[in-house]
């Protein structure tokens, strides 16, 4: 009995101890942990708030009746979805844009800055670098622009090339057969630039001895690339790979937006142009936070599988 | 093996600058047309040199107050909300640098979750609608308070800062509000400006949130303004000035206004390259 009596006070002493020096922690740095507020606040408020308010995929949500007073319909919306010929338009060809440009745009950087890397003067390579940089800056609006007057029908320069050679003018725009070359090229045009610095950055932490021993053995400069430096940045790429089949869905709403009109839509439309239409404007909200869910935990699983798989077969991971 | 050596770095050369022709050309094309007559853009006669030098196009863009004043918005949300995303951002990192703050890793995780899961469009939007933010400038600059990417590349830069620096001040007498004013903040300007820059830029070219969460056409901002103008062809205003004037065409205007809302950007450019290299690099090697 005599001897149980310490052991308890000792558990709550060790239980205490920490507490205490957690409170004395809090009143000496409290400076610290004051101006966090704002910061937590804001993703309670701005990120979770929503998160928890997506709830509204399992009700049939009526903004007057709010999330308390709409029935739960469960997966209807969900069911819904894979009902209307519609939305499966649309997912095939969020799923196709987003194929056409990990198959055309994923690999443009990587060959662009081995290309870059292989030049032998400086002064020309920060140059060009400068340059190729450039579009990334550039608004969906400006490039929208600017690719409208460029591909119009009347003043367009791409047309009047056509015409100088006795092809009429095509109206780019207002075919649906053009619409996801321009959206995947639009694309490549702003960010392949941009997406070389990721992989120089790789490049340049080659070590130079290798390539040293690789000459000496007799090696010319294609074979260098193919045995030293492909291998060098290989785990960069997975990485970038992984990244951008996490975003597979989500292709992007402002470069799509500025190119979809009502010629072209039957093959450029996206989720997220449809969400904003179908949610935004005609308010179909519990539905189309369905879909946006279902584009979460596809991206979700995407990135999952992909690290999973790319851990197995080359040991690289997100995570 | 030399020849062959030479032959492919002189095919390289070509191919870059090549490369190079087709990135600059859209834009050279657009500043060649925005000073060129509308007789001239119709004949096709404008590829990279203004012909038939004329002004005509930007005196329209004068003329037109609607564009003025989406220009200012503009200005306002980018400099008002960097701000605002510079505090925020700041006053979050670093303390998630510090061992000290001993909610460090629930914080960091907490964060880490918005980045891997987010909310569908509308849950946002009733979000904003019940904190009567709608039609306000507010909702363009507070629900992106907080890029959760540029605050962990943030904190990485905290995180390699010498703790010494921290302990020297404690041992001077300085408390933690003084150590990060004076300590902490002056040091910490390259970061600022790299954050600021990548901050800056995406208010600048933003349209969606002014488009999901604005309706008041006197709020609009630059983009969005421009977006009507090129896309829609709908000059507003500067339509009627056109009228009077029939050597003006639409697509000179056009392409005017698109040097308009570019110029800003660049002109930081030179900067914006020095630190957002910086930034991309620092955030891709801690992720």
């Amino acid at each position: 009995m005599s001897g149980q009596a310490p052991t308890v006070s000792q558990k709550s002493m060790k239980a205490r101890k920490p507490l205490g020096k957690q409170r004395s922690n809090f009143r000496k740095y409290k400076a610290l942990y004051f101006i966090t507020i704002p910061g937590i606040l804001y993703f309670i408020i701005f990120k979770y708030l929503p998160l928890m308010g997506s709830v509204m995929a399992f009700q049939d949500y009526n903004i007057f009746k709010g999330f308390t007073g709409s029935p739960w319909v469960g997966l209807d919306q969900f069911k819904r979805m894979f009902t209307y010929t519609e939305f499966l338009r649309i997912l095939e060809n969020t799923v196709l844009i987003g194929l056409y440009d990990i198959l055309i745009a994923f690999p443009v950087p990587i060959i662009l800055a081995l290309l870059l890397n292989e030049l032998r003067k400086v002064l020309y390579k920060r140059i060009l670098q400068t340059i190729v940089y450039l579009p990334h800056f550039l608004s969906w609006v400006i490039i929208g622009g600017i690719m409208i007057g460029i591909l119009s029908p009347t003043t367009g320069i791409v047309n009047q090339m056509l015409n100088a050679v006795g092809i009429k003018s095509i109206y780019f725009l207002g075919e649906d057969s053009y619409i996801r070359s321009i959206l995947v090229g639009t694309g490549i045009w702003k960010d392949s630039g941009w997406g070389t610095i990721i992989y120089l950055a790789a490049l340049a932490s080659v070590n130079p001895e290798l390539y040293e021993a690789a000459r000496m053995d007799g090696a010319n400069r294609w074979k260098q690339t193919l045995s030293i430096t492909i291998p060098a940045i290989l785990p960069t790429i997975t990485i970038m790979f992984l990244l951008h089949i996490g975003n597979f869905l989500d292709f992007g709403f402002e470069r799509v937006f500025v190119f979809v009109n009502s010629l072209n839509e039957h093959k450029g439309d996206i989720l997220d142009t449809y969400i904003y239409r179908v949610g935004l404007i005609d308010q179909q909200y519990s539905y189309t936070t369905a879909i946006g869910l279902f584009k979460s935990i596809v991206g979700l699983m995407l990135i999952m599988i992909g690290n999973t798989l790319s851990k197995k077969t080359s040991g690289e991971g997100l995570y | 093996m030399n020849i062959k050596g030479r032959w492919f770095d002189w095919c390289n050369t070509v191919f870059l600058t090549l490369v190079g022709c087709i990135m600059v050309f859209p834009l050279l094309h657009v500043l060649a047309k925005s000073f060129s007559s509308s007789k001239a853009i119709n004949a096709g006669l404008v590829k990279v040199i203004p012909v038939d030098w004329t002004l005509v196009n930007y005196k329209v863009i004068l003329a037109d107050t609607s564009i003025w004043r989406a220009f200012l918005v503009s200005v306002i949300i980018t400099v008002g909300g960097t701000a605002i995303n510079l505090i925020m951002t700041a006053s979050l990192a670093y303390p998630l640098s510090r061992p000290e703050y001993s909610m460090r890793k629930v914080v960091l995780i907490f964060i880490l979750i918005t980045m891997i899961f987010q909310a569908p469009l509308i849950p946002n939007y009733l979000v904003i609608k019940n904190l009567h933010m709608l039609n306000t400038l507010w909702a363009l600059v507070i629900p992106s308070a907080i890029s959760a990417y540029n605050l962990f590349i943030m904190r990485s830069f905290f995180v390699a800062l010498p703790p010494e620096l921290i302990d020297s001040a404690r041992i001077d007498g300085a408390g933690e509000m003084r150590t990060m004013w004076s300590v902490i903040l002056p040091l910490s300007k390259p970061v600022m400006a790299t954050m600021g820059l990548f901050y800056a830029v995406s208010h600048w070219n933003s349209y969606s949130t002014a488009l999901y969460f604005i309706n008041n056409r006197a709020l609009y901002p630059l983009q969005l303004r421009l977006r009507e103008i090129v896309l829609s062809n709908d000059l507003g205003q500067a339509e009627s000035l056109l009228d009077g004037v029939n050597e003006v065409s639409p697509a000179g205007v056009q392409m005017a206004v698109i040097i308009v809302s570019v110029l800003p950007i660049i002109i930081v450019y030179p900067f914006l390259q020095k630190y957002f290299i910086k930034g991309m690099l620092v955030g891709s090697i801690k992720t």
